[in-house]
């Protein structure tokens, strides 16, 4: 009774999961909108990929330096307004020394290549510019000191950020290298600045005729930290103090490095999808789906009979956990992803095959419908194992070489897809043929074409 | 058991197979995509009737930039035009001598440079050769109680030479493909090679598995002399799952193939000779080369 229960209680959870999958394609619906990820091949959009030269860059310094230009490089991208634009840097295996390291750009649902190139642009810039007292009170006259939460519109920022910062001619060039420093007397971070030769003289010079401004720093454009200028500094040795956490101080630094030696890059790879195309897989795709999965199940059922409809709620089942953990793992659905899905399917069906021909020779030696499932069950687990593992293998293989997102996306649902089959086969296999089995043997529960 | 007493023709039947994939291979040559070779790839859709192959070549012949360039048709309205490296202004122009003649769509767009191509090659090989040591070692590993009477080792050994016969086979079909079809190798295909090297283990797993199982409650003695048998009857009685599993993935493929869009249909065609390759290597190779390294062990007097 209890085996039937939980049957019975898988059962109820299936369809849940079928129901809430359904519901979070909702956009207006009382569950939570959680609607699929989808690759730029199945949206449409620009991916663009460069190689970043980091020959300049002592090895110590190469992550941080990539870290700063995705960072800077995401900034430029958000100007685009691409809603979830993707920037990231990836270490490419098999490539020589000087061309492994690559920003991978991607911008879903532009089309405008050309447009998209431009906007990413060139080497990002580090540049120390001084606070212009006069234009900062003509501002605050006008708006009174910003409270928290007011923004301005743009032409009022427009207004004054053309203004509000003078250009000094003390750029990233100039600057030798950055350093976190911990000053007593309790540890307090702060951050030093070496300049090169011709910074240290240019540095003195803004330090002597600005004592008392606000020397900012900005890195691309954007504002990094606005120290105020303590004195004249003549040996082109600066440090800046300020109510800095470590974190803060760290990531400072590692920004004015990578401005002082900023990383070229140089585009290797590009490709458009148009919005249209996509679609027309997407659609494709789940036909295919449908149709490799209705010819499994009547395979199964004419094979195996009754053991071949738990078979189909098995597969059903497992096809269930795979958009679900599609959905919220996530996992970026692309054209490859969904041509592993497919494969998965004739292979997860392996490990129900493997348990039923087992179960098969159980009751061919005399046991009983339930004794048959729990041997069975037992006796296949080693081959089930030991297959799975070498497709694990594979799939993890695939997936530490690819840096195409096309074999990414299918390395990532076939691991997965071998994982998940080796639960339903194992767990919700086993327990639905527990919970129907009858005591005695029935035509039902017989198998396959007698020879 | 049958295919253990008439392998030789096996053997035959797998090395004439293999043979003629080798001389394909060597003859037409494998033809590589951008994605190894480096160079542009235009998807345009045709929203009223396709023109020919011809046509188009002969259309954008004029574009110096175009020269070499292939055609082919892709799904159901769409062509794919591929070329050396170009820039996005060239496509545009590419674009406008198309729009000149035909009502179209732009669909995709693609450019890899050089270097990456010759990188993805370097890069695939180490991954199918990485994948190949691993398996090997893990069935070494899996298989390590039953040394007697063949070692682990050659357990893994013999998987090594199921694969190659399952690797080399859908590599000439894709040379005859290529040659007359001009269908492509790209990463896809690589992956294809790595899903059938892992799925091609996988069934010959599942006999060594059996074969592990039917030799455990033997005594040294009996294993040695009754081994043919065993292997034999392990066979017969994981055939009949060998062969629906293919069955099962093979409808998957068939599916993915017919109905899954141009994308992943060359990644399914692979898959498919792969798993019938696979499927044959495990039932009529795998075991067969088990009793034929066990019997040249005993001319040894090992």
């Amino acid at each position: 009774m209890k085996k039937r229960l939980f049957a019975l209680f898988i059962f109820l959870l299936f369809i849940l999961g079928g129901w809430f999958l359904v519901q979070t394609e909702n956009e207006d619906k009382t569950v939570q909108y959680r609607p699929f990820k989808y690759g730029l091949d199945l949206q449409g959009g620009v991916h663009l990929g460069y190689k970043a030269d980091v020959s300049a860059l002592a090895e110590e310094d190469i992550n941080g330096a990539m870290t700063s230009l995705k960072e800077t490089i995401e900034r430029r991208v958000n100007l685009f307004g691409v809603s979830e634009p993707l920037v990231q840097t990836e270490t490419s295996l098999g490539a020589s020394e000087e061309s492994k390291h690559r920003l991978i750009v991607e911008l879903p649902g532009v089309t405008d290549l050309n447009e998209a190139i431009e906007g990413i642009g060139a080497t990002p810039v580090l540049e120390f510019k001084l606070l212009d007292r006069d234009v900062q009170t003509t501002f605050f006259e006008k708006y009174g000191e910003l409270e928290e939460g007011v923004e301005l519109s743009e032409e009022e920022v427009l207004e004054f950020s053309d203004n509000l910062y003078r250009t000094t001619g003390l750029t990233g060039a100039l600057l030798d290298r950055a350093l976190v420093q911990f000053l007593p007397p309790n540890n307090q971070p702060a951050i030093s600045l070496r300049f090169n030769g011709e910074g240290k003289d240019l540095f003195k010079e803004i330090t002597e005729n600005n004592t008392g401004e606000i020397l900012a720093i900005f890195l691309d454009g954007a504002l990094l930290t606005q120290p105020v200028i303590q004195q004249a500094i003549t040996n082109g040795e600066a440090q800046i103090t300020g109510q800095f956490s470590v974190e803060e101080a760290q990531t400072l630094v590692r920004d004015l490095n990578f401005g002082a030696l900023p990383v070229p890059i140089e585009l290797i790879e590009t490709q458009v999808v148009g919005p249209t195309l996509g679609k027309e897989i997407i659609e494709k795709g789940v036909f295919a789906l449908l149709i490799g999965l209705a010819g499994i199940c009547i395979f199964l059922i004419i094979w195996y009979r009754a053991w071949g409809v738990i078979a189909t709620i098995a597969l059903s089942i497992y096809v269930l956990i795979m958009l679900l953990l599609f959905k919220f793992l996530p996992v970026t659905i692309t054209a490859s992803g969904i041509a592993g899905l497919i494969l998965s399917l004739g292979m997860a069906v392996d490990a129900n095959i493997l348990i039923f021909e087992r179960v098969k020779e159980e009751l061919a030696g005399g046991a009983n419908p339930r004794n048959a499932v729990i041997a069975g069950t037992d006796r296949a687990w080693s081959s089930i194992r030991d297959g799975n593992i070498s497709s694990l293998i594979s799939a993890v293989i695939l997936f530490y070489f690819s840096g195409a997102s096309l074999v990414k996306g299918f390395a990532l649902v076939f691991a997965l897809g071998v994982l998940v089959s080796m639960f339903t086969a194992i767990v919700v296999t086993k327990t639905l043929a527990l919970g129907v089995v009858p005591e005695k043997k029935n035509l039902l529960f017989g198998m396959g074409f007698k020879k | 058991m049958w295919i253990i007493k008439q392998r030789k023709i096996f053997y035959i039947i797998s090395s004439i197979l293999v043979g003629l994939s080798l001389i394909t291979i060597a003859t037409t040559g494998i033809k590589f995509g951008i994605d190894f070779t480096g160079g542009s790839l235009v998807e345009v859709a045709f929203l009223e009737d396709r023109p020919t192959n011809q046509d188009i070549v002969s259309l954008v012949s004029g574009l110096e930039f175009m020269e070499g360039a292939s055609v082919r048709e892709s799904g159901d309205i769409s062509m794919v035009i591929r070329s050396k490296e170009i820039t996005n202004l060239q496509k545009d122009e590419l674009i406008q001598t198309l729009e000149g003649s035909y009502t179209i769509e732009e669909e995709r767009f693609s450019t890899i440079g050089p270097s990456l191509g010759a990188e993805l090659k370097t890069k695939s090989i180490m991954a199918v050769l990485l994948a190949l040591f691993l398996i090997v070692l893990f069935i070494a590993f899996a298989f390590r109680h039953v040394s007697k009477p063949v070692s682990s080792g050659k357990y893994g050994m013999i998987t090594v030479v199921a694969f190659l016969h399952d690797l080399i086979l859908p590599l000439g079909v894709f040379a005859l493909l290529g040659y007359f079809f001009g269908i492509e190798v790209d990463s896809l295909f690589v992956t294809a090679l790595l899903v059938i090297l892992g799925y091609s283990i996988n069934d010959t797993i599942v006999v060594f598995d059996r074969i592990r199982e039917n030799l455990l409650p033997l005594n040294d003695e009996t294993k040695k002399k009754r081994f043919e048998e065993v292997v034999g009857k392990s066979i017969e009685e994981t055939y009949a799952r060998s062969i629906n599993t293919s069955l099962t993935t093979l409808l998957a493929l068939t599916a993915l193939y017919l109905f899954g869009g141009a994308t992943t249909q060359t990644f399914a065609l692979a898959l498919i000779v792969g798993v019938i390759a696979g499927t044959y290597s495990s039932i009529f190779l795998a075991s067969a080369l088990l009793v034929t390294v066990k019997k040249r062990q005993d001319k040894k007097g090992m």
